[in-house]
């Protein structure tokens, strides 16, 4: 009998205490590494800016490197409204970069998988292959 | 003669380390298409004569960081030297097929691709060497994108100042408002970088961007 292997969609969630003590490299390796295997992360939180920028690189580097891998999907969603303004922003900023700004969710999935992702404000719509 | 030699030496040598102008390092980023060598075109053409890079409706024509040095802008007769630094588009995945779709060989797209995350690589690495950075949005996209939020992310996290332009409102589909909606707390110019609209505007807010430099 041959089993058919199940091509269904893996979304994996990440609580933040996961990634927390973890630093900047391991945090992206540790991401990187769900995605490659073709997964979704749902991270509970988010990564720094230049975080961000550094999970690019290497995604660009790993196109390159590996076949077939074409690249991530990568949105935030928050609790924060757009139109809040520079001081509140400024009073909750210190408190959201000790907690990893644990009100936002973070999807990232393998191009492969996740077609396309559209963000407004308030919803985050997530397309699959 | 001494005295009146050494004094002539000391001025020079102040004049050079002091009062020479200095050259404001103007960096373009944003997403692929959204018309930064247009724009950096449009200034140098402005300014210079001559133009900066090419330009084509296939994303990812820009692969390599490029530069446009000494370009001198005159605004209400006042003049700044500027060191242009277009910057290839920033994504966060590039697929060689989406190429072919534009009737591009296979292996001419592979190419393109590997250059393609190569320049993305590079125009992170220069972010650090910015004075001052112009944030081109395609205004009749979605401003909401995570790259845009991670390329101001991150300026602010290096603290430069940011100019946001939302380019293309020569089109239909064109909203402004929305941009603005979306980056609250900067600066943002609408024009059209490939008819000339709206630059004077443009040309006002890089000043006082670069008063922030």
């Amino acid at each position: 009998m041959v089993k058919k292997k199940n091509s269904g969609l893996t979304l994996k969630f990440i609580p933040f205490s996961e990634i927390s003590k973890l630093d900047s490299l391991e945090r992206i390796k540790k991401l990187l590494d769900i995605i490659l295997d073709k997964k979704v992360v749902i991270l509970q939180g988010r990564l720094r800016p230049e975080e961000e920028t550094r999970l690019i690189e290497d995604t660009m580097i790993m196109i390159d490197k590996i076949k077939g891998f074409k690249g991530v999907e990568l949105e935030v969603i928050s609790g924060d409204s757009s139109d809040q303004g520079f001081f509140e922003k400024m009073r909750q900023g210190l408190a959201k970069f000790i907690s990893g700004q644990q009100d936002a969710i973070t999807i990232i999935g393998p191009a492969s998988v996740v077609k396309e992702m559209k963000k407004d404000p308030g919803k985050l719509e997530v397309m699959v292959n | 003669m001494a005295i009146m030699i050494l004094k002539n030496f000391a001025k020079r040598m102040f004049g050079i380390f002091f009062s020479k102008k200095k050259e404001i390092r103007l960096g373009f980023y944003g997403p692929p298409n959204a018309g930064k060598t247009s724009l950096a075109n449009r200034i140098c053409k402005d300014w210079t004569g001559e133009e900066i890079g090419t330009v084509s409706k296939v994303a990812h024509e820009t692969r390599n960081v490029q530069f446009k040095e000494e370009v001198e802008i005159k605004y209400k007769e006042k003049t700044l030297k500027f060191k242009l630094v277009d910057t290839p588009g920033i994504a966060t995945k590039v697929d060689y097929e989406d190429f072919m779709k534009q009737k591009m060989k296979k292996k001419e797209a592979q190419k393109r691709a590997k250059e393609a995350t190569q320049g993305i690589v590079e125009a992170i690495q220069w972010l650090d060497d910015m004075d001052a950075v112009v944030v081109v949005i395609d205004a009749t996209e979605n401003p909401y994108s995570q790259v845009n939020i991670t390329i101001v992310g991150n300026l602010v996290a290096r603290k430069i100042p940011v100019l946001v332009v939302a380019n293309k409102v020569d089109l239909k589909k064109a909203d402004v408002k929305k941009i603005e909606a979306a980056f609250p707390d900067y600066d943002v110019v609408g024009i059209s970088a490939k008819y000339g609209k709206n630059m004077d505007e443009f040309y006002e807010s890089v000043f006082k961007l670069a008063k922030k430099a």
